[in-house]
């Protein structure tokens, strides 16, 4: 069989990669950068897993009720019961490989983190991702040595090789040589969030480009639930970006408040007495915007950290402390933090099944590129899970592919005019991204997203476009009208003129690159009753 | 404020040459990175003579200190271009690319040998980590290595290819040591004493440069603690304790 290519070398791309090269399989890794790099070292807070270390009697099931309530029951019942109930176990894995999640004389200490009642969230201070990243990096060094895994780095996929819509394999791009390279057999696609779509107005990397997304979209692969994507409730503005405070800030203690007739209300605490401060992503996100909009309250909204303890500081938050000092010249400790709501987490993505195959034969997606597991909304904690779960059963699932043997084509420099093909420059990222940050904010409505449509279709009119930066543009509007289809109010779909959840809407929302672009329902599969993981 | 960012540019067509750009901003917390992103933001750069610019090739990702992507060297020292706020380069700013590796383009060079020199001294366990409350500290700050070269570009006994594979090894085999079964340890220790102690002056130059702020002291009296001195220690009465001294 040739080797399974694997695009991107995050979180979900290594993960792949570690789980073929464990079956004795081999596989090409495929990245833009090299995965110190990837937008998976930057997640802070922690991973989920029921490990109930903390004695709270938390189980796996309850993990997947809260992750089911989060996504609002948009999520495939029967992937999220696999994630939740193989991640203690991908917990001990990864401590296995020496990964160093905060521990104490007991075992590994676990923190509250939103929308889940329980401690349930693993982590290492505020790096939890550069600390996975690191062991899982070397993990797969071990079998780079070995020769299972081909890494290659500073490249770019350009485009997969379909036939009769069957994905053949990837054509990609060494940015440092200009040469043009094929390589055959089944492919995973682990590209990462559309941030791209959204420069400087998200927390991720500007290096997740959207760029193969849209490609992928424009050779009429399947994507699902584009209307859906997450505003984290505590971020601020540095130049270039977002940055995020760490959920973890609201779970030691953090608590959310803004001025009302000169006093200071912690509103979150008033409004959901249960959860508080620790409510999932959306719901805060809403309320700051109704907030801010009363007339008898004066923003900004900020995060009271300081209550945290000297203790908890020290050992669990040293590493955000020192970065809001750093970025903002606060002292957390001693002063609020003024935030507000960004960009975070993209929900929707390639549509892929419970095996992680996506519409066409041969192509697999994991990670945050993928729709899987997190519904209409994601719990804070549940990507990284995803990302090593859903790349590990992308890996089984292209490893049960027939053996086939297609044909390596020759290499050569690409040309100028080929080049310019994939350019996207920075003024039409940027028209792209004001329409979709107008048309696709935290309170949407049918007005401002038909205007949205409209603003699209001009600039569709532009000749001079290059043909990725049409592709992006032609996803983009798959993402507003995928927005418009859904009237109602899901998770982190907000619509003003349709405020309220409707049992009928309760399905994926495709959107496929058809002779226009075709926007459709899909039935969600019923949750199995035997309760045994399949792929 | 106006800036004048003078770049040493290169590309296999045009060789090397030095360009500079104008940048003007009033905010105290603008980077070198955020200056390059608004020049090849624009539709028809121009120079500071006002004659048109190709797009500045360099590398970026995170913006925010984390990814290590954008390490140049800015002023005679190595810094990633993200945690280089212009207002305290001064007015006029010289962007280099780092000297020790090669060059790609501008201000992108090819870091591949860091990888390589991972491989080299094996950083990877062979089976499973083994490690608790204790040596989960090390491990961790360890882990926190960026891979961005800055290390390697002010160490006097760095050469790329070499037999001595620096800082940006050096750390995040740290992490290694930590969590190595005792028994396991012999073999690390061989490649360590060959690849980095023998190499290591031990001059401490790199000490201030690593924009992660790991403290590489602390890192590299843990490895040579366990890859060097422990036979010595562990027979020898009395010191039984090292290592309890040796990770304060
Ligand atoms: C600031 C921040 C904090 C977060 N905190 C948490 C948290 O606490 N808990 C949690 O669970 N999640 C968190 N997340 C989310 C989580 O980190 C991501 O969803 C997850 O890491 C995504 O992993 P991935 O492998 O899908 O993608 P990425 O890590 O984004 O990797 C994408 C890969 O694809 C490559 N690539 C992209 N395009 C191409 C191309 N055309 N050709 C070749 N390669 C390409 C890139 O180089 C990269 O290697 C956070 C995210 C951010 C931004
Ligand atoms: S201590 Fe000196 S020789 Fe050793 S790595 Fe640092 S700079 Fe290089
Ligand atoms: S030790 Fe510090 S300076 Fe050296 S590569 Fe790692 S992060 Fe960069
Ligand atoms: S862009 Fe990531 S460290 Fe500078």
């Amino acid at each position: 069989m040739n080797k399974i290519n694997i695009a991107g070398a995050g979180l979900a791309g290594l993960s792949a990669a570690i789980s073929i090269a464990e079956a004795g399989f081999s596989c090409n890794l495929i990245s833009l950068q090299p995965s110190e790099r990837a937008q998976s070292v930057l997640a802070e807070g922690g991973i989920n897993a029921a490990l109930n270390t903390m004695g709270e009697g938390d189980t796996p099931e309850e993990h997947f009720q809260d992750t089911m309530k989060g996504g609002a029951f948009l999520a495939d019942p029967n992937a999220v019961e696999g994630l939740a109930y193989t991640a203690p176990e991908i917990i001990e894995k990864l401590l296995t490989i020496g990964t160093p999640f905060q521990m104490d004389g007991k075992g590994v200490v676990l923190r509250n983190f939103g929308g889940q009642k329980k401690k349930r969230t693993v982590y290492a201070k505020s790096s939890t991702g550069k600390v996975i990243m690191t062991a899982l990096i070397d993990e797969g060094r071990k079998y780079e040595s070995s020769g299972r895994i081909t890494r290659y780095p500073h490249h770019q996929v350009l485009e997969i090789l379909s036939e009769d819509r069957i994905c053949r394999g990837l054509k990609i791009l060494d940015t440092y040589t200009d040469e043009v390279q094929y390589l055959s057999g089944p492919v995973i696609i682990a590209c990462g969030g559309l941030n791209g779509f959204f420069p400087e107005f998200t927390t991720g990397t500007v290096a997740n480009t959207g760029d193969l997304a849209a490609e992928l979209f424009s050779e009429g692969v399947e994507f699902a639930n584009l209307e859906f994507i997450q505003y984290h409730p505590t971020t601020v503005a540095i130049p270039g970006k977002r940055m995020l405070i760490s959920e973890a800030a609201r779970g030691e203690g953090g608590r959310l408040f803004i001025e009302r007739s000169g006093k200071k209300w912690y509103f979150m605490e008033e409004l959901y007495p249960e959860l508080g401060n620790l409510m999932p992503r959306d719901v805060i996100s809403r309320e700051m915007t109704r907030v801010l909009a009363r007339d008898d309250c004066e923003g900004p909204v900020c995060l009271d950290m300081t209550g945290i303890s000297k203790k908890t500081w020290e050992k669990k938050l040293s590493d955000l402390r020192e970065e809001i000092r750093e970025y903002l010249s606060i002292d957390p400790a001693k002063e609020p933090v003024s935030v507000y709501p960004g960009i975070h987490f993209f929900m929707g993505g390639i549509r892929v099944d419970e095996g992680h195959k996506t519409s066409m034969e041969n192509l697999f997606a994991a990670g945050e590129c993928a729709c899987q597991y997190h519904g209409a909304n994601r719990l804070g904690g549940n990507s990284m899970l995803g990302a090593i779960y859903g790349g590990r059963i992308a890996a089984q699932s292209a490893m049960k592919l027939e053996h086939e043997n297609y044909e390596e084509k020759t290499s050569y420099h690409i040309s100028a005019e080929e080049k310019q093909d994939f350019y996207v420059s920075p003024k039409s990222a940027a028209e792209l991204k004001g329409i979709l940050a107008d048309s696709l904010g935290i309170i949407r409505n049918g007005d401002d997203l038909n205007k949205g449509i409209e603003r699209i279709d001009n600039l569709l009119k532009d000749n001079n476009l290059t043909a990725m930066e049409k592709k992006r543009i032609l996803l983009g509007k798959a993402m507003i009208l995928s927005a418009l289809a859904r009237e109602e109010s899901r998770g982190a779909h907000f619509r003003e003129d349709y405020p309220e959840a409707d049992e009928a809407y309760r399905k994926t929302t495709v959107s496929r690159m058809g002779d226009g672009i075709e926007i459709y329902f899909r039935d969600i599969p019923e949750r199995r009753e035997s309760h045994e993981i399949q792929n | 404020m106006k800036y004048r960012i003078d770049i040493e540019r290169y590309s296999p067509e045009k060789k090397s040459y030095i360009e500079s750009f104008y940048y003007e901003t009033d905010s105290e917390t603008e980077t070198v990175a955020n200056a390059l992103a608004f020049l090849n933001a624009k539709s028809n750069l121009k120079n500071a003579d006002g004659q048109d610019a190709e797009p500045i090739g360099w590398e970026c990702g995170c913006m925010q200190k984390k990814c290590g992507a954008c390490a140049m060297v800015v002023n005679g020292r190595p810094a990633l271009a993200c945690d280089s706020r212009l207002s305290r380069c001064g007015k006029v700013i010289r962007l280099s690319p780092l000297k020790k590796f090669p060059v790609v383009r501008d201000l992108i060079v090819d870091r591949s040998v860091m990888f390589e020199n991972l491989k080299t001294i094996k950083l990877y366990f062979e089976d499973n980590a083994d490690f608790g409350e204790e040596t989960a500290g090390i491990a961790y700050e360890a882990s926190r290595c960026l891979q961005c070269g800055c290390c390697l570009e002010v160490c006097p006994n760095f050469i790329a290819g070499g037999t001595f594979t620096g800082m940006a090894s050096a750390v995040p085999v740290t992490r290694l040591f930590a969590e190595l079964p005792a028994e396991k340890i012999k073999e690390l220790s061989k490649l360590y004493n060959k690849h980095i102690f023998e190499g290591c002056g031990k001059s401490l130059a790199c000490r201030n440069i690593c924009p992660a702020k790991i403290d590489i002291e602390k890192m590299l009296v843990n490895s040579n603690a366990a890859a060097v001195w422990k036979r010595v220690f562990r027979h020898q009465e009395g010191v039984k304790k090292w290592k309890n001294q040796d990770l304060k």
